[in-house]
């Protein structure tokens, strides 16, 4: 008999209050030959059945790279995990050995990536590809697993699904190449989706009928989604909360409501305000000023502060904890308080 | 795709044209007279010379003598006759199934050879299996066949059958049938083998990194199949093309092994025929020569659009 993940996992509700998924203290570095990357240094978020938590980040913060380890297909080495824990319903997957781990895989967790033109395979038909799932997975026929197939492309809103099987990832416009990698991650109904920029190819009208399909099939299934983006004016409409990230750590955690209304972190001020607005035509963005930092030689202290308005002397020396404002929100800012009332 | 393949052969006429006609002129070239080599190193008869320069059209100009041969193939298929009046496809005919033996079977023991080790390469990047299959292809690039050829008959040929009293590989000639053909197999592949371990090791490792094997990893499948049917049918497109245009290759380069191995191929043949100026017939080993690579090369293009789903011919 082929061995599932419920041999290994618990099942349903048997993990009492524990989150659905809960990254804890993830360090993940890569041993390169210029010395070590510290990509992710210390990440803990979680995300509940029906949730959607979003990763914002510029580019570089660790965003995919968290994920991938969620996933468990970074390439180790070069990468390693020294600290941490990523518990999906209370079981460490970093514990599993790799055939309970690659049950997990695809079935319980999957994930869409940023260039569906790219990430789907030039020389297999999407009908093969998505039918993959049901075949290796569920053992079906080849023809019960296409019929699967279609089903599924007619769910995500591929026109024509029927006659469309059959032809391959480039004769599709990059929408529906996103639809054909959506549908594939879908296909074995998982409990969490990430959700890898899964817009940033694509132009404008095409992100938001992705978004909101991303978010239909949320509500249908109850999966718990994370969202991972560098557009924050995307998650205004579909996220529960956020996750804010800068030099693989997370600075800013707080529900949309609340970061919308008023950050607590300068990085997240910066961010938002970097947010083209209509009203304020004409203006300057505000674009944080200098560089990312370089994850070979992180700054003393907050990481943040070379390009910190509201720096101070113990920034320089002093790493700042997640502190926590209330509830579930935390800054990793000594001075949250400052930027919460909006001094500068 | 029909008219694509017509499209192509007319196009090759003007290669075919262009390379025969080189050859023709490289041959009429070339220093002291045909029918005085014909009758050795005796004194010839001044008048049969006369007849036999007549008849073979060797006092016309390059020019015509080649219309008069090319006319022949073109509209007769008829490749002409040599010195001793056979006619050359009757003369190469048996010749060139020897060549195509041997190229066939050097090719299929490049593909075996080469992509096995290029494929486990690959998969032990950086540890000591990969460097030494690098280190092996590099020594067989380096070394000439004619060096390798002799090694090889004298090491599995003459010593490894006084050691084990098996005659496993005959070391001439082609009376074992296929078996005869293994040696001088290897030796011609030798240095292609090299060559297609080393694309097919980058084309795997290049593939391995490409994004939709992560997807495929992401999809939970095992190690082995993201292997062996997302990277593999992606990678073999190069190694297909290089196998193809590699067939020419085997075939034009059997010359030296056929002299080592003394089989009666068109190689042997060519040598033969130059060594005698038969004009007629080093032009026509280089013509069918030449239309296999045309042919080979076709093949590859039409292959190619049957493994990678973008190429699409019109
Ligand atoms: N294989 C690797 N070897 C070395 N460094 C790596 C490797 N993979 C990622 N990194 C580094 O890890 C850091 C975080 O990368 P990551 O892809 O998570 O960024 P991101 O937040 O997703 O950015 P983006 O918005 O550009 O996708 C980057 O600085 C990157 O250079
Ligand atoms: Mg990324």
């Amino acid at each position: 008999m082929k061995k599932t993940s419920a041999d290994v996992l618990p099942v349903e509700g048997v993990y009492g209050d524990e989150p659905l998924l809960a990254v804890d203290d993830l360090h993940v570095e890569f041993r390169t030959r210029a010395g070590i990357v510290r990509a992710v240094n210390g990440v803990s978020y979680t995300v509940n059945p029906g949730e959607t938590l979003a990763v914002l980040g510029e580019s570089g913060s660790g965003k995919s790279v968290t994920a991938q380890a969620i996933m468990g297909i970074l390439d180790m080495p070069p990468a390693h995990i020294p600290h941490g824990e990523i518990r999906f319903k209370g079981t460490d997957l970093l514990k599993l050995s790799e055939e309970a781990r690659t049950q997990v895989r695809g079935q319980r967790i999957a994930m869409i990536f940023q260039d569906a033109l790219s990430a789907l395979n030039p020389v297999f038909t999407v009908g093969w590809q998505i039918s993959e799932m049901f075949r290796v997975h569920r053992g079906m026929s080849k023809a019960d697993a296409m019929k699967k197939a279609v089903e599924l492309m007619d769910r995500v809103r591929i026109p024509a699904a029927r006659q469309r099987v059959n032809d391959y990832p480039h004769q599709f416009s990059g929408g529906m190449r996103q639809r054909i990698m959506i549908a594939m991650s879908i296909a074995l109904d998982p409990e969490v989706l990430i959700a890898d920029e899964p817009t940033t190819a694509l132009d404008v009208t095409v992100q938001a009928q992705i978004m909101d399909l991303l978010a239909d099939l949320q509500r249908e299934s109850q999966m718990g989604l994370i969202l991972i983006t560098h557009d924050l004016g995307v998650v205004a409409d579909v996220a529960d909360k956020i996750a804010v990230m800068y030099a693989g750590r997370i600075v800013e955690r707080a529900s949309v409501h609340d970061i919308y209304r008023a950050p607590a972190h300068p990085y997240t001020k910066g961010l938002l305000e970097s947010i083209p607005r209509v009203d304020l035509k004409g203006q300057d963005l505000y674009a944080i000023k200098g560089l990312p930092p370089n994850l070979l030689e992180l700054p003393t202290g907050c990481a943040f502060h070379p390009r910190c308005p509201y720096r101070q002397d113990n920034c320089v020396t002093d790493v700042p904890p997640l502190y926590q404002i209330s509830g579930t929100r935390g800054s990793a800012c000594h001075y949250w308080r400052e930027v919460l009332d909006g001094e500068r | 795709m029909g008219r694509y393949i017509i499209r192509r052969l007319l196009q090759s006429i003007p290669v075919l044209l262009g390379a025969t006609l080189l050859i023709f002129t490289i041959v009429f070239a070339l220093p002291g007279d045909p029918i005085a080599a014909l009758a050795g190193e005796k004194q010839s008869n001044p008048n049969l010379v006369a007849i036999l320069r007549e008849r073979y059209h060797l006092n016309d100009p390059l020019l015509l003598q080649y219309w008069h041969y090319i006319s022949g193939v073109l509209f007769r298929g008829d490749l002409g006759i040599n010195f001793s009046e056979v006619p050359v496809s009757q003369l190469l005919a048996g010749k060139f199934q020897v060549t195509l033996n041997l190229a066939l079977t050097a090719l299929i023991i490049e593909a075996l050879v080469g992509v096995g080790l290029g494929l486990w390469a690959a998969l032990r990047r950086g540890k000591a299996t990969d460097t030494m299959i690098l280190a092996s292809t590099l020594l067989l690039i380096s070394v000439p066949t004619l060096v390798s050829g002799f090694i090889l008959q004298y090491i599995l040929g003459v010593k490894l059958k006084q050691w084990t009293g098996a005659d496993i590989f005959p070391i001439a000639g082609i009376a074992n049938g296929l078996r005869s053909y293994l040696l001088p197999g290897f030796v011609l592949a030798g240095v292609s083998i090299a060559y297609l371990t080393r694309l097919t090791r980058t084309s795997l490792a290049e593939t391995l990194r490409a994004d939709f094997i992560r997807t495929a990893t992401a999809k939970g499948l095992s190690r082995r199949r993201v292997v062996g049917r997302h990277a593999l049918r992606n990678a073999l497109i190069p190694l297909i093309t290089f196998l193809g245009a590699d067939l020419g290759n085997l075939m034009g380069g059997a010359v030296i092994t056929e002299r080592i191995f003394n089989l009666p191929g068109i190689g042997l043949q060519l040598f033969d025929s130059v060594y005698l100026r038969e004009q007629p017939v080093v032009v026509g080993i280089v013509t069918i020569l030449v239309l296999i690579y045309i042919v080979a090369n076709l093949a590859v293009d039409l292959m190619y659009a049957v493994l990678d789903p973008r190429i699409r011919y019109e």
